[in-house]
């Protein structure tokens, strides 16, 4: 019995360590391509590899890419309708949002979880002026549309821009990053 | 039992979702739409035909008394490699299955089948019954899952063809026990065998 | 305040059976008597807080510091199975009538899948209570699985009181038994979802 036993285990951890060998390198492979697919999405086209590094605004910690040329990936999470809700908002060097993209959200299916999809209110972040334009949307005085019927969602995912936009002010007049 | 009906009784006869009634958390929670339906019904399906070949070539040599932990320890490995395996080839998949991938563990179908059929049947026609439960799984995944799409938002497979929202109460929890509920109903009344 | 708004989000908002669709069979399979109901409620509840104490620890100075979370799987369900045998022996041992009371239950309970997802939650999926997210750390995941299994003991109980109403109705053939029962819990899951954004 203890022999089956232990011999079933065996069997199992040799196939186990096999194909985790096996699997390791196309997982971060897939994991890195994830990222750099994400990158080039939020921000201008660029020559080389973006350079990962993090930076601490108001006590909270932000994960961002520096892109040769192009700008700032930056990744805000923040809280949404049902839970986290993460976004890499990629600010080019002039201090204007390129565009936006969902990394992990659980918003509701249909209502919020659109946030992913919905061209008309994803489209009006592509070359948003923080300068010239506020980030709120429109019931709170802001010059954001919301997602008809998920405003809780919209209000986060501006949030999340803004905080961002904050990050990268806080890069560039910084100039330094603690890597 | 010929080999033919091995395969094909997974689909009306013991069907595992509608007769059976097993493995109903996965069936519910990842069928929002056809696509998810399908591909966490294959992901079972490859759980469910490799443990079953295995546990046929073990059973003879387990002593009864540690069936159920051997079983499960095989079960658990077959599991963690399709993990390592869609984390490297198909991250997205296995992003959206989230949670119900590590799941399969405790899917009463897989080790019901183990219990039922592998440990006293040949190794190929363990393999055929793997094939056929699994396909039966799959195809009540994807079926529940069309609905779904259908309804909660106007697409197949993610084809579109009514502009707009859906009834999205249909991709949420409710619409989810409802489907089933009535997908059941029209089973019994029409394909069930008395 | 955060605890509260744990708390309130397991049971309600996201309750584990109406809303993460986690624990169904055993869920549709003993609740037809409200008795036999609570008695799993209860075993779910304590195997549930339990598992994910252990596990948690497990994943936190085992596990993690070797880098083996791709185990948490396989360890994760062989903790369970374990901890439920032992929880058997336990309390045969010193509470009879605990035993008595929810004996029958337990061995059903390894294979539910509410234990080893509560478990898995907890260590791999960030929360947002009390604003930032952040992993859950032992108090909170603690306190998170208990009151998931409290959600699951309150829908558990209020489907088992219906249904033992829809036993006594005449139902038309082809809806008897589980359809029917789906359909009710459909439209509890409905009333459920009235809970969310509270939180």
């Amino acid at each position: 019995m203890v022999l089956c036993l232990s011999a079933v285990c065996l069997i199992c951890s040799a196939l186990l360590a096999g194909t985790y060998a096996m699997t390791k390198e196309p997982i971060d492979a897939a994991q890195v391509e994830k990222t750099n697919k994400t990158i080039a999405m939020v921000l201008p086209a660029f020559e080389g590899d973006a350079v990962a590094s993090s930076i601490e605004v108001g006590g909270v910690s932000y994960d961002y890419y520096q892109a040769p040329g192009a700008g700032y990936a930056i990744v805000s999470t923040v809280s949404g309708f049902g839970g986290p809700l993460s976004v890499m908002v990629g600010v080019n060097s002039e201090g204007i949002v390129h565009n936006t993209k969902v990394l992990s959200h659980s918003e509701t299916p249909g209502l919020g979880a659109k946030c992913q999809t919905d061209v008309r209110f994803l489209g009006q972040f592509q070359n948003w002026n923080p300068a010239s334009k506020k980030l709120a949307v429109k019931k709170d005085g802001g010059d954001v549309d919301a997602i008809t019927a998920s405003t809780i969602t919209s209000r986060a995912y501006t949030l999340a821009i803004a905080n961002a936009v904050e990050v990268y002010n806080k890069i560039v007049e910084g100039g330094q990053t603690n890597e | 039992m010929s080999k033919f009906s091995l395969i094909t009784k997974g689909f009306i006869k013991d069907n595992p979702t509608f007769v059976l009634v097993l493995g109903m958390c996965p069936t519910l929670a990842t069928t929002t739409s056809a696509m998810n339906g399908l591909e966490m019904g294959l992901a079972t399906m490859f759980v469910l035909i490799l443990s079953n070949i295995f546990i046929s070539l073990i059973a003879p040599v387990v002593p009864d008394k540690v069936r159920i932990p051997v079983y499960i320890v095989v079960i658990a490995t077959f599991v963690t490699v399709l993990q390592l395996a869609m984390q490297a080839f198909v991250p997205d998949i296995y992003e959206t299955l989230g949670l119900f991938i590590p799941l399969i563990v405790v899917n009463c179908i897989v080790l019901g089948r183990a219990e039922a059929f592998a440990n006293k049947n040949s190794v190929g026609d363990s393999a055929l019954d793997g094939i056929g439960i699994g396909l039966g799984f799959t195809l009540s995944l994807t079926v529940i899952g069309i609905v779904r799409e259908i309804l909660g938002s106007g697409s197949v497979f993610g084809w579109k063809f009514i502009a707009g929202d859906g009834i999205l109460a249909f991709v949420m929890a409710p619409g989810a026990f409802l489907v089933l509920g009535y997908l059941m109903v029209l089973f019994n009344k029409f394909l069930a065998k008395k | 305040m955060e605890f509260l708004l744990i708390i309130i989000s397991a049971i309600f908002v996201n309750n584990i059976l109406l809303a993460q669709f986690l624990g169904i069979c055993p869920f549709l399979g003993v609740s037809n008597k409200l008795s036999t109901a609570t008695g799993m409620s209860g075993a779910v509840c304590f195997v549930i807080t339990l598992a994910t104490v252990v596990t948690y620890l497990i994943n936190q100075y085992l596990l993690v510091p070797f880098k083996l979370e791709f185990l948490q799987t396989i360890a994760f369900i062989l903790v369970i199975a374990a901890l439920v045998q032992m929880v058997e022996i336990v309390l045969k041992k010193i509470s009879p009538s605990l035993y008595q009371a929810l004996g029958i239950f337990l061995p059903l309970i390894t294979t539910n899948c509410a234990v080893l997802g509560v478990a898995l939650t907890v260590v791999t999926k960030e929360f947002t209570f009390g604003g930032e997210a952040h992993m859950l750390n032992l108090g909170e995941a603690t306190v998170y699985a208990f009151a998931t299994s409290l959600g699951y003991g309150l829908a558990m109980i209020l489907f088992a009181g219906l249904r033992e109403h829809l036993a006594l109705n005449n139902v038309p053939k082809a809806f008897r038994g589980l359809p029917i029962a789906l359909i009710t819990v459909s439209i509890m899951a409905m009333a459920f979802l009235g809970f969310s954004g509270i939180v």
